[in-house]
């Protein structure tokens, strides 16, 4: 209570003890204010309620749309005109009965030129609305339609304009303060049951140190943004972004109904939100909506809607549901472009204008799938065999703007292609699934290419064993190597590729092949030279830390029905975690980045486990080399505290464990008095029983007695 | 060393216990036949037959003569240990849950579920010296918590009955008046079922396990919450060692769900803690089915655990068991 004239406890006692009033039987919370009086003393949730907006309220006009600009009619016309209205709209949709209706001037009995038609849904009548205003029934008259609630809307606003209020700049929060963590933790934020939490990895002291945790956060999940600066939250109403110093606040709201998935641009600039809408008749189109929101002011920028056909994977295939994200971002972190891939063409759209480049979409026939260069405006597209294999497949690379093809490559007998881009997008490796002659299977090859090299050079690289399955492919981040599992069997085999063998002409060549390991999925660190073999489902959560600079396993561990494996940005640790995939072992593991398990915490309902992901490091390249090489001279320092910190550790440990020693023996003696002062009444319980050891410390001792007796003595001769 | 595989039974077990001296141990499972061992080399001495469903809970007398079995046949049989003879038989009008001796051997306290409409109750009879003088009138009867009573026993000088069960609460009750005394703690103590529960051999404390994942040590006169060892299963057995500050916790992965994963999955192992460390030291592997029964000779030197899986595993420790040093 915030009263405007406060009074202090002591006086308010004295007030009800001059007033003959017991404080003690009076219930605080019974009291009722008059309405409309708070007595000077405000209320808590007033600022909670007005910081909400006014609710809408449903008019209950939602279904009916106003069509303007109609002819002015006499009644002789009269049924032929509502004749050709009720044959436009009842294209569109089902208009109610007596849902028409065309008022007309009692002194003329002219029509007024326009009506009013009430649809079954108001769905039907957004979409009337979409697709017939702008309606030429002849030269004169082009429709005008609104819906009704619109009309009511815009008559309400004042004819005089009034100032906006111009708000005090209020200093924002500081966004990126948890990178100046004085000890360089990375954060995560975890999701089990209704609470979402975020700690500190405190891998020093072996446990999560908590940030923030709240309550029914979001309706679905959580999401950092690219560069760590946001965390989303999903809600029926839309998505919000938070962030801050220590507490994390609402920093924008983006109102999308239902909102399903949520997308950020590499670069932090725009979010992309989509929900879709499954009609209540089947017959019905599927309808999406997508918006694409300016991060930072929380303006919407752009919106697409339509139906689901329209943003499925082009091709002739037609496949239902969607493939997140629909727009694929492009332009390197200055998220220039985003793309999505329509039939028979590729449209690009600019951030700058927000309209499609060169206000065209990008003609490809059959194309079904593209991707961006995660640097550069280079996208790749991949077109499949057409005509029985009269026409190639083909794989080619466009720069962006411009749309110039600068390198195309055909093949021949595809099945299906995957594309990998190297993260500093200086390699795309194309993974081709090719029919053998009999068509009855198929096996795999990668086309390599070198993107920065003049022309860029393409390799063809195919596995020892060219019929073996590929079960994971994963570039080195910022590196030249690569990982891949193969095989068949139930033991696959995993290898390893450089790009950068054979002196000047660079070649790709095999580093080594690790034997029978029980791993179907590839975590590289995000800082390379280290990487995680997995073995997931089947394989029950085995782990091989492995070091391929030196080309050895680090160490081995488990963790059992792991489902999910994540680096932190840092490449110093990796958390292994069972999500709720399953009820067993919820929970999370953290990992040194060598293979030693740190500490592990248990939760049931466990959803999701991610880092907080960090911007690019501000060191120039040289300084970061200068730092490698003189790595001694720093780790010192750190390697003390990491000392200090483990002998305060165990110092804690032992003071602890004291402490909890001393309590239990006050509690034993306790327990041991009693336990004599009532002797003599157990003993009666027992009608005198004398023994009164409760059967369990009887002290007996062990002795083994040797004792020796001479049986006989018989002396024999020897000779 | 070695477990030793007690095979006899046919169905899950539900109970163990030791007799004073610790040479025999006494089980009950859900085949209606509470079998007498050898706590030593586990060999079967002797069945107790007339029981007609599940037998849930025993206790043995001081002196080891008498055997009281409680059923799901709704009735506590007084049995003769020596003879395997039925002595008297208690009838209810609902399945007994657990019964436990008083000091002295001249009360048992059992439960009994909520059956057809009847609430469950906590019922004390007077054994008579003999039996051809036993009636089966009762000299108390609680009744009051909702849903069943896992467990009842008797507190220091029978002064009190300590009770817990499916309501997750542990309640103190006083045995002159049957009033209740005390209740645990909703926000400190169990958040769900209680399943078992073992009191200590001076009855100073005792230890509760729950379906929540944890167990927990209680002073049984202030019942002051001590302790508290958190699992990552739900908890069906409890045991506290008499001999060393161990405490011994078994339970697993509910056994609808036994089947459905990996038997690592399961967590079947018997777990042990460090009373007042909370630490825990190990774990017993074995059984492929939860663990329903925990109970350790009273000479500290053994422990016997039962199964889901119908058998019963005596573990003689080894010497560095009792070298551990935390």
């Amino acid at each position: 209570m915030a009263a405007a004239t406060a009074l202090s406890m002591p006086e308010i006692e004295n007030k009800a003890m001059n007033l003959g009033i017991d404080l003690s039987t009076i219930d605080l919370d019974k009291i009722v204010l008059p309405p409309g009086d708070d007595f000077g003393i405000k209320s808590d949730d007033e600022d909670i309620l007005h910081e909400e907006e006014a609710p809408e309220f449903e008019t209950g006009y939602g279904n009916v749309i106003v069509v303007d600009n109609l002819p002015v009619v006499s009644p002789e016309k009269f049924a032929k005109l509502e004749g050709v209205i009720r044959k436009i709209y009842s294209q569109t949709g089902v208009i109610k009965e007596g849902g028409l209706w065309m008022p007309v001037n009692p002194d003329t009995n002219m029509t007024l030129g326009y009506c009013f038609i009430e649809f079954n849904t108001a769905q039907e009548a957004k979409e009337a609305k979409e697709k017939t205003d702008g309606y030429k029934l002849d030269k004169s008259h082009i429709f005008v339609v609104d819906m009704f609630d619109d009309i009511e809307r815009y008559m309400n606003v004042p004819d005089e304009w009034t100032p906006a209020e111009i708000k005090p700049y209020e200093a924002g929060d500081h966004l990126q303060h948890w990178l100046t963590d004085e000890k360089a933790r990375d954060q995560f934020v975890i999701r089990a049951g209704t609470v979402t939490e975020i700690f500190w990895n405190d891998a020093r002291q072996l446990r999560p140190d908590p940030v923030y945790q709240r309550q029914y956060w979001t309706d679905s999940f959580v999401q950092w943004s690219p560069l760590g600066t946001y965390l989303a939250t999903v809600h029926r109403q839309g998505a919000a972004v938070w962030g801050g110093k220590s507490t994390f606040n609402r920093i924008h709201r983006f109102p999308h109904n239902q909102v399903k998935h949520i997308d950020f641009s590499p670069g932090e600039r725009f979010l992309v939100t989509y929900s879709s809408q499954e009609p209540s008749n089947p017959r019905d189109t599927h309808r999406v909506v997508l918006n694409i929101f300016d991060l930072r002011t929380g303006k919407l920028m752009r919106d697409f809607k339509g139906s689901v056909d329209d943003f499925t994977t082009g091709g002739s295939g037609g496949l239902s549901g969607i493939s997140w994200p629909i727009f694929k971002w492009g332009g390197g972190k200055e998220d220039k472009y985003f793309a999505r891939i329509g039939k028979n063409a590729i449209y690009v759209y600019e951030t700058e204008t927000f309209i499609l480049v060169d206000k065209k979409s990008y003609k490809v026939d059959n194309v079904v799938d593209f991707s961006w260069s995660p640097t550069d405006s280079i996208l790749a597209l991949f077109v499949p065999e057409l005509g029985g294999g009269n026409q190639p497949a083909r794989v080619s690379l466009v720069q962006m703007p411009g749309k110039v093809e600068l390198r195309q490559k055909n093949l021949f007998s595809v099945s299906d292609c995957k594309m990998y881009w190297q993260s500093n997008g200086e390699y795309l490796a194309v993974k081709v699934d090719r029919y053998t002659k009999t068509k009855k299977s198929t096996y795999t090859g990668f086309e390599l290419f070198r993107i920065k090299e003049r022309d860029i050079p393409i390799e063809v690289l195919e596995l020892d064993n060219k019929n073996d399955k590929i079960i994971a492919f994963a570039w080195e981040p910022k590196g030249h190597r690569f990982a891949v599992i193969h095989g068949d069997g139930p033991r696959p085999d995993v290898s390893f590729y450089s790009m950068k063998t054979g002196g000047i002409t660079a070649r790709v060549s095999k580093l080594t092949t690790l034997k029978a390991k029980q791993a179907n999925a590839l975590y590289w660190s995000p800082a390379g030279r280290f990487i995680v073999l997995a073995g997931l489902k089947g394989f029950n959560g085995q782990l091989e830390f492995y070091n391929v600079d030196d080309l050895e396993t680090m160490a081995t561990g488990e963790h059992f029905m792991c489902t999910d494996i994540e680096w932190d940005p840092t490449g110093r640790y990796v958390a292994t975690a069972v999500t709720s995939v399953h009820e067993m072992e919820n929970g999370f593991h953290i990992w040194s980045f060598n293979g030693k398990l740190l500490y592990r915490i248990p939760k049931d309902h466990f959803f999701q486990f991610q880092w907080r992901p960090r911007p690019p490091s501000l060191l120039s390249p040289e300084k970061e080399e200068e730092i490698s090489r003189n790595l001694r001279k720093y780790s010192k320092k750190y390697e003390a505290e990491d000392q200090d910190v483990s002998l305060a550790l165990s110092e804690q440990d032992r003071k602890k464990r004291r402490a909890l020693q001393e309590e239990w023996e006050t509690w034993t003696a306790r327990w041991k008095q009693h336990h004599e002062e009532e002797r003599e009444l157990r003993l009666q319980l027992r009608d005198g029983e004398p023994s009164d050891d409760e059967g369990s410390q009887e002290q007996y001792e062990a002795k083994e007695v040797e004792a020796e007796e001479v049986l006989d003595v018989h002396e024999e001769i020897v000779d | 060393m070695r477990p030793i595989l007690m095979k006899g039974h046919e169905r899950p077990l539900t109970f163990l216990k030791y007799n004073r001296e610790g040479d025999l141990l006494f089980s009950c499972a859900k085949d209606h036949t509470p079998t007498v061992w050898f706590a030593d080399d586990g060999e079967r001495l002797g069945t107790y037959r007339g029981h007609n469903g599940a037998v849930w809970c025993c206790d043995v007398s001081r002196d080891s003569t008498r055997l009281v079995t409680g059923s799901a046949d709704q009735s506590v049989k007084l049995w003769d240990v020596q003879t395997g003879t039925q002595l008297y038989t208690f009838n209810f009008n609902s399945p007994a849950r657990s019964v436990d001796f008083s000091v002295g051997d001249k009360l048992v306290v059992i439960t009994t579920d909520p059956f057809m409409g009847n609430p469950s109750t906590i019922q004390v009879k007077r054994i008579a010296r003999d039996p051809a003088d036993q009636t089966s009138d009762s000299v108390l009867t609680i009744k009051g918590p909702q849903g069943r009573i896992n467990r009842a026993v008797w507190g220091p000088l029978n002064k009190t009955i300590i009770s817990a069960g499916e309501d997750s609460i542990i309640r103190i009750w006083d045995t002159e008046t049957g009033n209740l005394l005390k209740e645990s703690d909703k926000e400190t103590g169990h958040q769900k079922t209680i399943s078992s529960l073992h009191m200590s051999a001076d009855k100073s404390h005792f230890l509760t396990g729950s379906a929540d994942k944890s167990a927990k040590l209680w002073d049984a006169r202030s019942l002051t919450l001590l302790k508290t060892y958190q699992m990552d299963r739900p908890v069906n057995a409890v045991a506290i060692s008499p001999l060393v500050d161990h405490v011994v916790i078994g339970g697993g992965q509910e056994a609808v769900n036994v089947t459905m994963t990996d038997r690592r999955a399961g967590k079947f192992e018997a777990k042990f803690y460090h009373k007042i460390l909370q630490d825990e030291i190990g774990g017993v592997k074995g059984h492929f089915g939860p663990i329903n029964a925990l109970a350790f000779n009273p000479d500290g030197r053994s422990f016997s655990s039962g199964g889901e899986d119908g058998y019963v595993r005596l573990h003689h420790f080894d010497p560095d068991y009792f070298s551990i040093r935390m």
